[in-house]
């Protein structure tokens, strides 16, 4: 059986042709278009680290039939940075050193950026945490990533603030 | 993860002619399908994908004041639907103590009902199950059980059924509509749900090819909403099955409990609806002493099915705490723990 | 072999280094959060097959039947590697030559000695055909009953715990002691089987190109790794290149090379194709080591002034049925406490379970919660302040072995801990402490311990004539930021600005850069890179000194001091020239060096080395419903040197966190029937989420060793999970009054009649 699907990865428009319709989201990105800054650390929808946002939002790439997202967008831990300037986000991990093994990194990006679209965790710290605990990290380094999300939360607010003042 | 055939259908009826064949299996968001197939519980023929069928992802609040949830509404978007989570907390923030934020964005309302067990041993195909293979027995008897059911178990099966969200569900009368060969029908979600008996492997009332299309709140479960809890004990603070939960919620008028409605989660292959505890509450004024006799019945018939004789009493507590959270009031807005006991408010804890 | 490698002594060329001690920000960061980072799996070579394991279902026996042609019929599928299909091996993977070779699963028979251990690879064309080749050999086996359980089987003494440790050790008279003592404490206290679980499983991707073998895989120990392959597959070590830049934690696990990743390599063999095969997370439990269960029972004898008269400490563990790890929990007891009488010994038995190995602080972890939960039983035995009776026994000797520290602030630790957390607020008796909510809240404290290691590492250093350096070594970096740290102490080495040096690192062609265990780490890779800047400024001293062109000439018995890419006259600091200079006169484009970190037996026989540390925990308890939070620990360490404070409060908080779940959190649950572990997963395998804790501080005392090595370096890898889990542990107690023995504590264990 072939099959084809339409997805925007990235910003890039992609038709990507399947052979095997067993094929998911997570492995699509890993192992056919080379995307491999998700990862996979259970398969099973028990750690996020294949978090990516389809269409917005947080999901686990690992738990999605890629053929079920035909025309999705995707966003991936690779299109999150313009160019060479970080997202607040990311930049925030590395101030924060919100991560040691790198990981679980990417999914933890993925999940902080979906959390404050979110807006439902604010500055909270123990909003922040909860909405963060689709996320584990066996290195423990929840207290830089906790400090990393408030931050990048705050980042993000100020020009809409602006804004709308 | 075995080969199947891949259908995505364009409208309901095509896709319940093409779920109809047998070994045929309806895909929603399939964060519990596909965890089911990769472990090689689950291993459908044919999947009908039913991620793009139109008219299902809608919330509408009707005229009559009950509310009609579309199957394919995400957990997270009911949840943080603000008309929603106030006209009915206890199910917003049962939902939001589901899982983790990533599968309530992806976990659909339908696919949500009928999530198979985490029973072990239901998950080791290696071990005996009757709900995988009907006669094969049940390992979980004489094993690992600390977890398993305490009520409305069978000597074939004492699997717990996992959802969070249909706890509160039960306990408001939710009602589920359901399209089939034979037509559109309804059913009380509390039907919806089978306990094990001699057949654990019929683990609801659908037959093949019946498509949950909608759930439905009444109109009177609004009024539960001023006094309206979930609460969820677990073994870590977030990102874990209960291991007791309990939906209670209440009208009070002038001081006295006018109804009640309680339903408890992890203690059965069903979520249980505790109507005797609801009777002794009725007409009672809340208070640690109806609570406690509420608890009673609500466990009167729980048995240990295993080394889990702990999960009876503990129910009981959990009962008489969410009964108080009910009693002290709704908060404005769901705890940043969701269900959680270390979310509630000063003073409603026993023995302080 | 240690006698064999001096330190280099240091040259009169001292330098005052500005890059240690600074809190930079990961090197690495930027490729970790813009996932550009590539670990293993992440390679995808030309014409790569997708290699996945077929594991037992049964713990003990042997498998009889695999449906080899159901598996080949699958679309896709390749090949399926079989105990009867299999490429030859040079060795058996039975062997075992040292203490630090592990036998091996490599389908080397149809015997079964663990769930979970693999008996066939399925190789095919995608993930999806592979994966599911191995569900459709549906293997058959012959069952024989499994042996899962510390009762299960005849109990021996091992012959040696951890590595090469004695299991009887003892100095003074326990018994007599005890009989004499005013007080006697003894309790039984019980840890569960855990898994490492790094967030990232075992991969491998492998690529023969005739005898050559290139690997990319994560190892906390290249060499070794290469070596052990080496052996196997009876090719030179020269011909096999390992790459493994970053790993995704590794916790011991990733330490030596596992049968999985072996048997990845066989398949790229088999096939004649570059192969990945990355373990599915279920397979984590089995292949890849484990921390084995104990039960240790601890009698301690008081005098009637609160001070120790004795300490027995027995362990009860575990290996498996066919290699030798026992975990050496009883190791605590060697140095924490003065005692005139202190005994140490062990049983075991042989389990079907895979090898239990090295897990994040072995020993010391399941070791530290059962002695420090005793210590806390006894303080309240004599109705002592637990800080109050850990000073009346406080050590300055270590006891079993009479040998000073090196140093030791632990003092220190107890004292800015206490002050930070608010201890001296702490009610002595249990059960007093209520929120404004009216959940219980106990204050429990902890004695963190975890012994400063070196094992042996060599770097290359190198000055060129553009004015840059580079520092060659074969580190790993798993978390721990060697990446950084590493090149710190290089860019001091080297009297360089950090920018100015190249810092290569993570392949097994680079010099030996030893073992990432044992907390060992960045001391030993840290002063084989420290020797080699040493040595090759040496070297370029020797040749601005020796030449008249120099203003550095004739700097001789003055000597001179590198810094920031110059050499300065030590008693004229007007005198100087650019490393650049020196080597373009001489008409050198380059110059090197090497250099090599290793214990130094003298100090190591002077003097007890340790880090130590005291970790404060908070935990509230609902009253009825027993759920369990942590809600502040606060730690304090005195580990030495240190090198990065940001990748150190890192490490020391990761430990702390694994002390939280190793109280309240994690274990294997095991069907005692089918020896099958029925967690196998992330969802249920509980490690802690972000929610779990709120509120971790981590604190360095500042504490000077001369004696270590000349960096002062001890290590933070493991001692933050050391105190922290007797700390919650004590904290529960506190909050209930009710002490559990067996972890992780439940809620049923609090669940008191109403």
């Amino acid at each position: 059986m072939n099959f084809s699907i339409s997805l925007t990865v990235n910003g890039v428009r992609r038709e990507v042709g399947l052979d095997d319709p067993r094929v998911t989201l997570l492995d699509l990105l890993r192992e056919r278009l080379h995307l491999t800054g998700t990862k996979k650390g259970c398969d099973r929808g028990q750690c996020g680290a294949c978090t990516v946002l389809v269409d917005g939002r947080r999901i686990n790439a690992c738990l999605a039939l890629a053929l079920s997202q035909d025309g999705a967008e995707v966003l991936t831990i690779e299109g999150v940075a313009r160019g060479d300037q970080l997202h607040p986000v990311q930049a925030a991990f590395i101030a924060h050193d919100g991560f040691q093994c790198g990981f679980c990194t990417p999914g933890q990006i993925m999940s902080a950026i979906g959390l404050i679209g979110e807006g439902q965790a604010g500055g909270d710290p123990e909003r922040v945490r909860e909405g963060m605990s689709g996320n584990l990290c066996r290195c423990g380094a929840y207290a830089g990533i906790t400090e990393a999300v408030i931050e990048a939360q705050e980042k993000l607010a100020a020009p809409a603030r602006r804004r709308s003042a | 993860m075995n080969l199947f055939d891949y259908v995505r259908p364009a409208s309901v009826a095509e896709a319940i002619a093409a779920a109809s064949e047998p070994g045929a299996a309806y895909l929603a968001a399939g964060t519990n399908l596909l965890d089911l197939m990769k472990g090689g519980m689950s291993r459908p023929m044919r999947l009908v994908d039913l991620s793009r069928l139109p008219g299902l992802d809608r919330i509408d609040h009707l005229p009559d004041g009950s509310v009609r949830i579309g199957a394919l509404v995400r957990n997270a978007d009911l949840a943080h639907d603000a008309a929603f989570a106030r006209s009915y907390p206890a199910i917003a923030e049962a939902l939001l103590s589901g899982a983790s934020p990533q599968l309530r964005n992806a976990a659909t309302v339908g696919g949500n009902l009928l999530q198979r067990t985490r029973c072990a041993y239901f998950y080791d195909v290696a071990s005996a199950c009757n709900k995988r293979q009907p006669g094969a027995g049940c390992d979980a008897r004489g094993g690992e059980n600390r977890l398993h059911a305490v009520l409305g178990w069978s000597e074939a099966c004492i699997a717990t059924h996992p959802s969070d969200f249909c706890v509160p569900l039960v306990a408001l009368d939710a009602v589920v509509e359901i399209e089939g060969s034979s037509g559109r029908r309804e059913m009380a979600l509390e039907a919806l749900h089978r306990l094990p008996g001699d057949t654990p492997h019929r683990e609801s009332a659908l037959a093949p090819g019946d498509l949950i299309v909608a759930l439905r709140l009444p109109s009177e479960a609004r009024a539960f909403a001023p006094h309206a809890r979930y609460l969820k004990l677990r073994e870590r603070t977030s990102y874990a099955f209960a291991l007791v939960s309990a939906a209670a919620a209440f009208h009070i008028e002038d001081g006295a409990i006018g109804a009640a409605r309680l339903a408890l989660g992890g203690v059965a292959a069903k979520p249980w609806r505790a109507r005797a505890a609801e009777a002794v509450l009725a007409g009672a004024r809340p208070g640690d002493e109806v609570f406690r006799r509420a608890a009673e019945a609500a466990l009167a018939d729980a048995r240990p099915s295993g080394d889990n004789a702990f999960k009876i009493e503990l129910a009981r507590r959990v009962v008489r705490r969410a009964l108080a959270l009910a009693a002290a009031g709704t908060p404005a807005r769901v705890p940043a723990l969701p269900a959680s006991p270390f979310s509630s408010a000063p003073g409603a804890i026993h023995g302080v | 072999m240690a006698s064999e490698i001096r330190l280099v002594p240091s040259s009169g060329h001292v330098r005052h280094g500005s890059n240690i001690g600074q809190p930079l920000t990961r090197r690495d960061g930027i490729l970790k959060v813009t996932g550009a980072a590539r670990y293993a799996a992440d390679n995808s070579p030309a014409g790569l097959l997708y290699a996945v394991l077929a594991v037992s279902s049964i713990a003990r026996g042997r498998v009889t039947f695999l449906d080899v042609p159901a598996a080949k019929r699958h679309p896709s599928v390749v090949e399926v590697m079989t105990p009867a299909h299999k490429p030859p091996l040079a060795q058996d993977p039975d062997a075992k030559t040292n203490p630090f070779m592990f036998r091996l699963d490599l389908l080397q028979s149809d015997q079964v000695r663990y769930a979970h251990q693999p008996i066939a690879v399925v190789i095919a064309e995608t993930l999806e055909a592979a994966t599911e080749g191995a569900a459709l050999l549906a293997p058959h086996y012959e069952t024989l009953p499994a042996r899962v359980g510390l009762d299960d089987g005849e109990s021996f003494v091992p012959p040696a715990v951890g590595v090469g440790s004695p299991a009887v050790e003892a100095h003074g008279r326990v018994e007599p002691a005890l009989a004499r003592a005013s007080r006697r404490i003894e309790a039984t206290y019980e840890t569960p089987a855990q898994y490492h679980n790094p967030m990232e499983p075992h991969a491998i991707v492998a690529v023969w190109e005739g005898d050559t073998l290139s690997i990319d895989t994560p190892s906390q120990g290249l060499i070794m790794a290469r070596d052990r392959i080496a052996g196997l597959f009876g090719i030179a070590p020269a011909k096999i290149h390992i790459r493994s830049p970053f790993l995704g934690g590794g916790f011991g696990s990733k330490g030596l090379i596992s049968g999985p990743q072996i048997l990845g390599i066989m398949a790229a063999r088999l096939v004649g194709r570059p192969v990945k095969l990355v373990l599915r997370r279920e397979q984590m439990y089995g292949p890849v080591g484990h921390r084995a269960p104990t039960r240790q029972t601890l009698r301690l004898g008081l005098d009637g002034a609160g001070k120790l008269t004795a300490i027995d400490h027995h362990v009860k563990t575990a290996s498996s049925s066919f290699d030798d790890f026992f975990e050496p929990a009883a190791g605590v007891s060697h140095t924490l406490y003065a005692s005139p009488a202190i005994a140490t010994s062990y049983d075991a038995v042989r389990l079907d379970t895979g090898t239990p190995l090295f897990m994040r602080a072995p020993g010391e972890a399941p070791g530290s919660i059962a002695l420090e939960s005793a210590i806390d039983e006894a303080a309240a035995a004599c109705g002592m302040d637990p800080l109050a009776f850990r000073l009346k026994n406080y050590t300055e000797t270590e006891p079993m072995s009479g040998k000073p520290f090196s140093s030791k602030a632990l003092r220190e630790c107890y004292a800015q801990g206490a002050e930070r957390f608010g201890w001296s607020r702490r009610p002595r008796a249990p059960r007093q402490m209520r929120d404004e909510r009216g959940f219980l809240v106990g204050w429990g404290l902890g004695t963190a311990t975890f012994p400063a290691l070196m094992f042996e590492a060599e770097a290359r250093a190198v000055l060129r004539s553009d004015g840059s350096g580079a520092m060659e070594i074969g580190a790993h970096d798993m978390g721990q930021g060697a990446w950084t740290a590493l090149a710190q102490i290089a860019a001091d080495g080297l009297g360089l600005e950090l920018e100015r040096v190249e810092f290569r690192s993570g392949t097994s062609d680079l010099p030996d850069g030893g073992i990432a265990g044992g907390s060992a780490h960045t001391a030993t890779a840290g002063m084989a890179i420290h020797n080699a800047g040493a040595a090759v400024i040496a070297k370029l001293a020797a040749l601005a000194m020796g030449d008249e062109r120099s203003p550095l000439f004739g700097a001789g018995n003055a000597g001179v001091v590198a810094r920031g890419g110059r050499l300065f006259r030590r008693d004229d600091e007007e005198r100087s020239e650019s490393y650049a200079d020196i080597l373009v006169r001489a008409g050198l484009g380059e110059i090197d060096a090497r250099g090599k970190g290793a214990t130094d037996p003298a100090a190591q026989s002077a003097y007890a080395m340790h880090a130590h540390g005291a970790v404060f925990a908070e935990v509230k308890i609902d009253p009825d419903l027993c759920q369990m939070r942590v809600t502040r620990v606060v730690g304090a360490f005195a580990a030495g040197r240190i090198i990065n404070p940001q990748l150190v409060r890192s490490q020391l908080l990761g430990g702390m966190v694994w002390g939280v779940s190793f109280a309240l959190q994690e274990q294997a649950v095991i069907d005692a029937r089918s020896g099958r572990t029925l967690n196998a997963n992330l969802a249920e395998y509980h490690v802690p989420v972000n929610a779990d804790v709120p509120s971790l501080e981590a604190l360095t005392v500042e504490e000077h060793d001369p004696h270590v090595n000349a960096l002062g370096i001890k290590g933070v890898g493991e001692i933050g999970i050391t105190g922290s889990a007797a700390a919650v542990a004590n904290a529960v107690w506190h909050a209930t009054g009710i002490r559990v023995r067996r972890f992780p504590i439940r809620i049923e264990d609090l669940m008191i009649a109403d």
